[in-house]
């Protein structure tokens, strides 16, 4: 079946407290000069039509009011 | 008056709502999330717990469930409806109410003791005439979540602002999560679904130092106290 990958993100100016821990923890560990942390999802699926994709996305994957998405198709090859 | 609770895998609060919805003179029965028939319930709570574990995103999974299928004809029938925490959760994502609960700000679990402001129009849901309107008050009622971040775009919340959606505000300086314009509490535009993060079932005995959770239950029973 092919596959495809979806990446779920917090939508532009909304806080995410999670990136934000992170960014904080980042010069602790050496690590200077990261900004703009975010986190999102990652969803690996195998889908049978890949055209429906958009509509479970909208409806469960990601909430579209808080949420952005991108389906990535993968190589196809089950 | 007949409630039913719903019961979800990884509900943990239908207990108390069971004894809160008792306690304020009326009957009431589980319904189990498998379960589709509302026949001879006349208001609905869903209770505060980690539905399906609240994979994915919290509420995301449950909405999904056949009792909830059944709320959503129920309360779009205009039958009273009430989220408390995990169930205000699932009403923002099945629709049924406007925004959505994020990470609290702190990304802390908050559990305390709290004061809300009941505003104005809150009573005025259901049957209740426009004469019930009552006076802001304070009550206080216990909150506890990890994820209770109420947001909403900012035209939204202008909106519900408008129309006395909001149903509940944080005490000033007592927002736990950093919800929106102190935002604990809304309903939708046809006033008959209401969803908190507080929980009032919690706040129904002296026992526990406050019974003002049962404000809360009369007032989506139509029978404001």
């Amino acid at each position: 079946m092919p596959r495809a990958r979806v990446l779920i993100r917090p939508k532009e100016g909304i806080l995410d407290p999670q990136g934000k821990a992170v960014e904080r923890a980042l010069p602790a560990l050496g690590f200077e000069g990261i900004e703009h942390v975010r986190i999102g999802r990652m969803v690996e699926l195998e889908a049978e039509d890949p055209a429906r994709l958009a509509e479970l996305c909208e409806k469960l994957l990601a909430n579209p009011l808080i949420e952005d998405y991108e389906i990535e198709q993968l190589d196809g090859a089950a | 008056m007949r409630w039913g609770v719903l019961q979800f895998p990884g509900s943990c609060d239908e207990r108390d709502a069971l004894r809160a919805c008792t306690l304020s003179g009326d009957k009431v029965r589980l319904v189990w999330h498998e379960e589709r028939d509302l026949d001879g319930i006349d208001a609905v709570v869903i209770p505060g717990g980690f539905s399906y574990g609240d994979y994915l995103r919290a509420g995301a999974i449950a909405r999904f469930s056949p009792a909830m299928e059944a709320v959503g004809e129920f309360a779009a029938a205009g039958g009273p409806v009430l989220g408390i925490c995990n169930g205000f959760q699932v009403l923002c994502e099945a629709g049924l109410l406007p925004g959505a609960l994020l990470l609290n700000e702190d990304l802390r679990f908050h559990c305390r003791q709290l004061d809300l402001i009941e505003e104005s129009t809150t009573t005025v849901h259901l049957s209740t005439p426009e004469s019930a309107q009552v006076d802001s008050r304070t009550l206080s009622i216990p909150a506890k979540h990890g994820e209770g971040r109420y947001y909403a775009p900012d035209e939204m919340l202008d909106g519900l602002e408008a129309n006395g959606q909001v149903a509940y505000r944080y005490a000033p300086g007592q927002n736990p999560n950093g919800s929106a314009r102190d935002i604990a509490g809304v309903r939708n535009a046809a006033g008959n679904v209401l969803g908190l993060m507080p929980h009032p079932e919690h706040a129904v005995d002296p026992l526990t130092g406050s019974t003002d959770g049962l404000r809360v239950f009369q007032a989506v029973a139509g029978n404001p106290a």
